[in-house]
């Protein structure tokens, strides 16, 4: 931007200078958030590593009460570490994990799937292609919007109130209902209580409205040429959605879904209203490890209906706590955290791009 | 006046093709009519986009429709297999008669109508399939569950279409690895699969190079011996080429219809003589 | 390539009636139709849901007692004193909660938004598509860490290692462990992707020709972006302050980690805070009875937050919609 000759103008260099501060601003701006990420990345990580250095108290304690080696043994040499995967929570930090957590948000991740997917696409397919009712449209529309700004935690009392009370309609000690599936019982108690499936609805509502927008974008991105020559083919409406446009539109669908449910799973506050918080030695149907669900499959029909702790809620437990452990442990946490919203976020990522190098309608 | 001079050089290649090749054909001499349209009025919401236009449409004959762009030609095409009912606030009175058959009475399936009411579109539009899977798309979705018979109709649907040499060997590829113009064929293919009397084809040549617009052409001549095949053009040369009737529009208007010949040689109208002789549109 | 040879059953024309007949198909479509509507009409159902709920605990109940009919609206709106756990002569002032809400909203808001805004601007004027690829990226990233993630950091680092050693060791002015100002600071990180994104949208939705007629008439890229951009989107930019800043007061789980637990009415941002939604989630980790008074007072006050974001949501809508500027 050099200013020359007769063009030269004092007042219009102050103008340049302004202009060139205000883009170093702009420009600081959008590094703050880079610079956060890092920040926050890098402190949590360390934490995670690293257990706190104990104070010289804490060392005579230890001491005293003469811990032998065997018991040493069975304690993390550092927060994050495979036992830290492969234990449940613990009154000793050294010998804490997250197995229960990790576990209890799988089953929240399944059911979620479950009852999102359906009902979230079923709705964008009614919004975007059974269009001609136009006031229901509109009104539904205004509606997703609004409830797409409802805080989360009101999503919690929502669920508090209808799913693990059931409005109080069963009692005070609720009612079993039981139907016998030929190989096993299956046991369903109302109201929910505080169970998987309780909390897994509860996030089914919160994350539906930002389903059914995604899967609007995804089914409006196909061509509408698409549907007229289905038609024109004679097909009814069904069957042209049914075979042209959602699988035309399936891998946007599934980018929205997965960037959805992967915001379902960092989500603490709802769970916490409907009291998953608490300390639990266990996973949802007492099911740990693969070879679980072979020796006792009927543990796949408890667990929807048994208590459980989901990965976020084991975090903000321990940030709960007042040992300085602790905090590491919740870094520890954090971090296996954040690399499971990694791994969906890439997912969705690895779709997406996969998607637009193939379509060229 | 050079421009109708060559109009007519052109009819008389065409009739010498054409003895040609009705030279294998039945000859019938007295034209049924397929489609009868009575007073068609067109509204787009408030604005109307056709004024009155009553036609006969020939069976087993190429019509076509012809004008400057604007004119209603393609309304009026999609009018016939109610393709408008998808475009919201749209409006008609009038009535459309398919062998007899009202087919905007209250008590129609658009689904059986456009079974029967084939129609091609202007830019190719073979879904993200495989080629079988396009061609075989109609019979399937309406019932045809069975494997060989469905081979059959697709097999005897590319050759209807002058498709199958180029793509036999090749079936379970995309049909969006065709070129340009064996796409149109292919949907042309798809839409003879689901087995119409009427074929509507919106400007199918008029996106492909002039090789693939002049076997899209022969195909359509081939195809008349079967179907009532009624196409919208904006090249006037190719209306003359291929077209038994030709219908010209204007400005909303049904300005004239003739035999082709007639219409090119000695229009009735002088718009239709303006517009034919490249004075305006 | 003669076809008039060729055989048989495509040949057959189906002919006949175009009348509608019942058939299955016909009687899926309708099925469909009606499934695939109830699956939208679930949304309705929720909002109704959330409305009833809060309605029958809070103001009005068909079966008990609500809220509202044992504690006037006028002691809830104007006590000064929020202790409902006190055992003789509970008070329920939400005024303390509501001032901890904004107060943090607000510390949020002068972090967040004019960082989010800048960023926007940056991005859709100055920023080489190169460099878009790499921020837009990093923003959908802190956008999807979990809220709880963002407490953590206020609580163990912001405050330790940030707000302490400049306020407490520097100032003197002593900062508590839990203080709102270190939730307003992570909160405010937390709107940054929400106001960069939306305001983007709106900055990129300006036509191309009003930055040209600004250049033609002398301006320098500074006075086009700010005095031509900015205003012509300015709709768009509203909006989005408003959603972010709903966003900020209904945020959770960093506040109730980061700003506390006491309920007080206070300007200081380095005192412990407590707002509406903490208030909500500590009564829930309590053994509260369902049915006592504490246990309504939640119903309260999540009717209150309820109220708040979604008027300012549907004033953003408004905004946007009123505000708007069509450009052809």
């Amino acid at each position: 931007m050099s200013v020359s000759g007769s063009l030269r103008e004092p007042a219009l260099a102050k103008r340049h200078r302004i202009g060139q501060l205000f883009e170093w601003a702009c420009c600081g701006s959008t590094w703050f958030g880079m610079v956060v990420l890092s920040l926050l990345l890098l402190s949590i990580g360390w934490k995670a590593m690293a257990w706190p250095i104990p104070d010289a108290d804490a060392v005579d304690r230890a001491a005293a009460t003469k811990t032998d080696a065997k018991a040493n043994a069975l304690l993390s040499p550092r927060p994050l570490s495979t036992r830290f995967l492969t234990s449940y929570d613990s009154r000793v930090p050294q010998k804490a994990g997250i197995k229960a957590a990790l576990w209890g948000s799988l089953w929240l991740l399944v059911f979620v799937t479950i009852t999102t997917v359906p009902v979230g696409v079923g709705a964008a397919v009614y919004l975007e292609e059974y269009s001609n009712e136009g006031r229901w449209k509109r009104i539904i529309q205004v509606n997703l919007s609004n409830l797409a700004g409802v805080p989360s935690i009101v999503y919690g009392i929502l669920g508090l109130t209808v799913f693990v009370r059931m409005f109080g309609l069963f009692g005070h000690d609720g009612k079993v209902l039981d139907f016998n599936l030929g190989f096993a019982m299956l046991s369903i108690p109302l109201p929910f209580e505080r169970s998987v499936i309780s909390g897994a609805l509860t996030l089914s509502l919160l994350v539906l409205p930002t389903v059914i927008v995604a899967a609007q974008e995804a089914l409006r991105a196909v061509p509408s040429s698409i549907r007229t020559a289905s038609y024109a083919l004679g097909a009814t409406q069904w069957q042209t959605i049914r075979h042209q446009v959602l699988p035309a539109a399936m891998p946007g669908i599934m980018t929205g879904v997965i960037l959805s449910l992967s915001r379902a799973m960092g989500e603490t506050a709802p769970l916490i209203m409907i009291g998953a918080l608490t300390y639990l030695a266990k996973c949802p149907g007492k099911i740990d490890s693969l070879s679980a669900v072979w020796q006792h499959p009927t543990g796949l029909l408890e667990a929807p209906f048994d208590v459980f702790t989901s990965l976020p809620i084991q975090i903000f437990n321990w940030v709960s706590r007042a040992q300085p452990e602790y905090d590491h442990l919740a870094a520890a946490g954090i971090m296996v955290l954040l690399v499971v919203l990694m791994m969906m976020n890439t997912a969705a990522i690895l779709i997406r791009n996969r998607f637009q190098r193939r379509t060229q309608w | 006046m050079t421009i109708m001079q060559s109009f007519s050089e052109l009819m008389h290649q065409r009739q010498q093709r054409e003895t040609v090749k009705r030279s294998r054909l039945v000859e019938t001499e007295t034209e049924v009519s397929k489609l009868d349209v009575n007073n068609l009025n067109f509204f787009y919401g408030e604005k109307q986009a056709l004024f009155d236009v009553s036609m006969t449409v020939p069976e087993r004959s190429v019509t076509a429709f012809i004008g400057p762009s604007g004119c209603g030609k393609s309304t009026f095409l999609r009018t016939l297999n109610r393709m408008n009912d998808i475009i919201e606030g749209t409006r008609l009175t009038g009535k459309v008669t398919l062998e007899g058959q009202d087919i905007y009475a209250p008590e129609v399936d658009v689904v059986a109508l456009r079974k029967r009411v084939g129609m091609v579109f202007q830019k190719s539009t073979p879904f993200p399939k495989s080629i079988f899977d396009n061609v075989a798309y109609g019979p399937k979705i309406a019932g045809q569950r069975n494997q060989k018979e469905l081979q059959g109709i697709v097999e005897q649907s590319l050759k209807r279409a002058a498709l199958w040499d180029e793509v036999k060997d090749r079936m379970q590829d995309s049909a969006l690895a065709l070129s340009g113009g064996q796409q149109q064929r292919l949907c042309i293919a798809r839409a003879l699969a689901t087995n119409p009397d009427v074929l509507l084809m919106d400007e199918p040549a008029s996106a492909l190079d002039p090789a693939s617009t002049a076997r899209i052409e022969d195909l359509i001549f081939e195809l008349k011996q079967n179907y009532t095949i009624v196409i919208v053009t904006h090249n006037m040369q190719q209306a003359a080429r291929i077209s038994d009737w030709t219908a010209f529009f204007f400005q909303g208007y049904l300005i004239e219809k003739d035999r082709t010949q007639k219409l090119f040689t000695t229009p009735k109208k002088k718009q239709t003589e303006d517009y034919i002789t490249g004075r305006f549109g | 390539m003669s076809v008039a040879q060729q055989s048989p059953s495509i040949l057959v024309k189906n002919s006949g009636s175009l009348t509608r007949r019942f058939s299955w198909t016909r009687a899926r479509e309708q099925v469909i139709r009606l499934v695939l509507f109830l699956c939208g009409a679930l949304s309705l159902l929720t909002t109704a849901g959330i409305i009833a709920v809060l309605f029958n605990e809070a103001i009005y109940s068909f079966s008990g007692t609500a809220f509202f009919q044992t504690v006037s609206i006028t002691d809830f709106l104007f006590d000064t004193v929020w202790a409902p756990q006190h055992p003789d002569k509970p008070r329920f002032g939400i005024l303390p909660l509501l001032c901890g809400t904004f107060v943090i909203a607000g510390l949020g808001g002068i972090i967040g938004l004019p960082i989010g805004l800048a960023s926007a601007i940056y991005l859709s004027e100055y920023a080489k598509p190169k460099m878009r690829r790499i921020v837009k990226p990093v923003l959908e990233i802190l956008a999807g860490i979990p809220t709880v993630v963002y407490g953590y950091f206020a609580l163990v680092f912001v405050t330790p290692y940030l707000l302490r050693p400049i306020f407490q060791t520097w100032l003197g002015i002593s900062v508590d462990i839990f203080n709102a100002m270190s939730a307003g600071i992570v909160v405010g990180v937390m709107i940054i992707p929400t106001v960069c994104s939306l305001s983007e949208d709106a900055l990129r939705a300006v036509p191309r020709g009003l930055r040209e007629a600004g250049y033609a008439l002398g301006s320098t890229k500074f006075d086009v972006s700010l005095k031509v951009v900015v205003p012509a989107a300015l709709s768009g930019i509203l909006a989005s302050f408003l959603l972010a800043i709903a966003r900020a007061i209904g945020e959770t789980m960093a506040v109730t980690i980061a700003a506390g637990q006491q309920p007080r009415l206070t300007l200081n941002p380095f005192r412990g805070m407590e707002t509406m939604t903490a208030y909500i989630v500590n009564i829930s980790l309590g053994d509260t009875e369902a049915g006592s008074m504490e246990y309504k007072s939640l119903y309260a006050v999540a009717l209150s937050l309820f109220v708040i974001t979604l008027s300012m949501n549907v004033l953003a809508q408004w905004v946007l919609k009123r505000f708007r500027e069509v450009y052809e």
